[in-house]
């Protein structure tokens, strides 16, 4: 292509059809990504004029706010836990049911159920019910003469137990290993096979780097959506005992919507958003040592 | 020998099959069955099914809270749901549509914003959209869901679709255009009766998102007559000063079941839009 394109009378036509996303990036995400952060360096709320107080909040957030450090520590600490146990599980069960057998895809839609309901309130409240300290979960532990545990209650568990509602939830990383484990060429594993490698070294050296790519775009997926987790901190725990499960999403909410304290908020939402850019591009780095392209 | 080996290997995969499922689903068949309990069934007991099968909570659950009773729940999380999930579609088809088929000038540069965008955390865009939603009045309406889905900001869904068109012949757009068709013909009369399963994918998901969502519902809807189910579930556990759990599980499974229902009837479309399209969730 020469330094010019050539566009047709008609490709100009394109921006009428794709005008309703310029209008919501413009509005929607480009304005409010830079207002937020303009309002993070302003004490400012709700129908007040913003006074700007340079990098007071940010300041007060990390070396006063004594929530903070505690809240960010939480937050990374539930997505080191539900990602990898989340991709750990899915990987497991789709190489399972990897296999010829009857009824797969009844086994897979039932699989997925749990998954349906990432975020609902409904199933928190499930959650909250059964690892109440009276709860199902510690009448299975009596029943099987198991020490009781304060899933809910204690502040060594409570993150756990979210996270264990989290790693539930496996379904979709699942049907996407499966579809991946598809594709992966059976002459593969015939000629590792032929050359006399065990099970465990095929899956190192042929399964997973063929799927790599899937569990690269699923790790970013997961890690950008657990560290805004919510819901489950929120409704089971609602960020206790004594904020154990007070994860960065949950003190965003109450700075914000509770205090209408929306500056400070805003430096929470940056924190946050800086986390975020973090793993990102520490996965993203990493890819090149541990991700691969077929077709390269 | 062999045979009954692989018998007994694939009797052996079918019992690990079944374990895990029963460990999977164990939560929900138990919340129904929770539905018809006492609180003093509930708690401190392993049994699984209920002394009896009374309706009771089912009929008290759903007087809800006030005048405002699940009936009004479910009417408003319907009008919040459908509209946000129709016009997701609208407009994550025409997005698609523009970005697939055509050159124009930044479209790579567009495009890489548009797929950025995806990366944009809700948290950090939450609160500027707050004050500028406040602004319009649309606090305590379902217009801060309805805005950006007509305005296509949830990227996921033009990606989608921008995928599926790439596998249709652009053959088909140009023997339309030699039939004298204009672009929005070719749209609407060509290609977008072939995209009809990836539309309704993306339909689902969205439906099952904003479904689901609590945050966002807990952000912009502040009057009890107006709150979805998410929000009336939430206040039902600090209504009363003793938490009636069997009437709770029951509203929670009636907020499950229209999901389960729904994944049913359609899980072709839920599997392979996820399998083929790489989903978060």
């Amino acid at each position: 292509m020469k330094g010019k394109a050539n566009y047709r009378k008609r490709d100009y036509q394109a921006f009428l059809y794709i005008m309703p996303w310029l209008i919501g990036f413009a509005i929607l995400q480009l304005y409010p990504f830079i207002s937020s952060f303009i309002f993070s360096f302003a004490d400012y709320s709700i129908g007040a004029k913003p006074n700007f107080i340079g990098v007071g909040n940010y300041k007060k957030l990390f070396t006063q706010d004594k929530e903070f450090w505690n809240s960010l520590k939480v937050t990374v600490l539930f997505a080191l836990y539900t990602v990898p146990g989340k991709l750990i599980m899915a990987l497991a069960v789709a190489m399972f049911l990897n296999r010829d057998i009857k009824g797969i895809n009844l086994i897979r839609t039932l699989y997925y159920i749990p998954s349906l309901f990432g975020g609902s309130v409904a199933v928190a409240l499930l959650w909250r019910l059964m690892f109440l300290d009276n709860g199902v979960m510690n009448a299975m532990l009596t029943a099987l003469h198991l020490p009781n545990v304060q899933f809910i209650g204690d502040t060594r568990y409570a993150l756990k137990t979210i996270c264990a509602l989290e790693i539930w939830q496996f379904g979709s990383s699942m049907v996407m290993f499966l579809a991946a484990l598809k594709q992966v060429p059976k002459s593969l594993y015939e000629a590792a096979q032929i050359d006399g490698a065990g099970k465990a070294r095929m899956f190192f050296s042929i399964t997973l780097p063929q799927i790599s790519p899937i569990i690269f775009f699923n790790l970013l997926n997961q890690m950008i959506q657990a560290l805004q987790n919510f819901t489950s901190a929120s409704v089971i725990t609602e960020g206790g005992p004594l904020k154990a499960t007070y994860v960065l999403g949950l003190k965003l909410y109450k700075e914000g919507f509770s205090y209408f304290k929306m500056g400070y908020a805003s430096a929470i939402s940056w924190v946050v958003f800086t986390v975020i850019v973090a793993f990102t591009l520490l996965i993203f780095g990493s890819s090149k040592f541990w991700v691969h392209y077929g077709d390269e | 020998m062999k045979v009954k080996n692989r018998r007994l290997k694939m009797v052996r995969d079918y019992v690990i099959i079944f374990l895990i499922g029963l460990v999977l689903l164990y939560p929900i068949i138990w919340m129904v069955f929770a539905t018809f309990k006492t609180n003093e069934e509930i708690f401190g007991s392993v049994k699984l099914l209920p002394e009896n099968f009374s309706f009771q909570y089912y009929i008290e659950g759903w007087k809800g809270s006030g005048r405002v009773t699940y009936t009004n729940f479910f009417i408003n999380t319907f009008l919040l749901v459908l509209p946000t999930t129709i016009f997701t579609v609208i407009s994550a088809a025409l997005v698609a549509y523009g970005f697939a088929r055509f050159n124009f000038p930044f479209k790579k540069i567009l495009f890489v914003l548009l797929i950025a965008m995806m990366m944009l955390p809700n948290s950090v865009v939450i609160i500027p959209r707050y004050t500028l939603y406040n602004g319009f009045k649309w606090v305590n309406t379902y217009m801060p869901f309805y805005a950006p889905a007509l305005l296509c900001c949830n990227s996921f869904f033009p990606y989608m679709l921008i995928q599926f068109l790439r596998g249709l012949p652009t053959e088909l757009d140009e023997s339309a255009y030699m039939d004298g068709c204009g672009t929005l013909k070719t749209f609407t009369h060509i290609l977008l009766p072939l995209m009809k399963p990836s539309l309704f994918s993306a339909g689902l998901f969205q439906f099952l998102w904003t479904y689901n969502d609590y945050f966002n519902s807990l952000i912009f809807i502040n009057s009890v007559k107006k709150y979805p189910i998410s929000l009336a579930l939430r206040m039902s556990l600090d209504a009363e000063s003793v938490v009636q759990w069997g009437k709770v599980m029951a509203m929670a499974a009636v907020a499950v079941l229209p999901v389960i229902l729904l994944f049913f009837a359609a899980q072709r479309y839920f599997v392979e839009g996820i399998a083929t399209s790489g989903l978060k969730g």
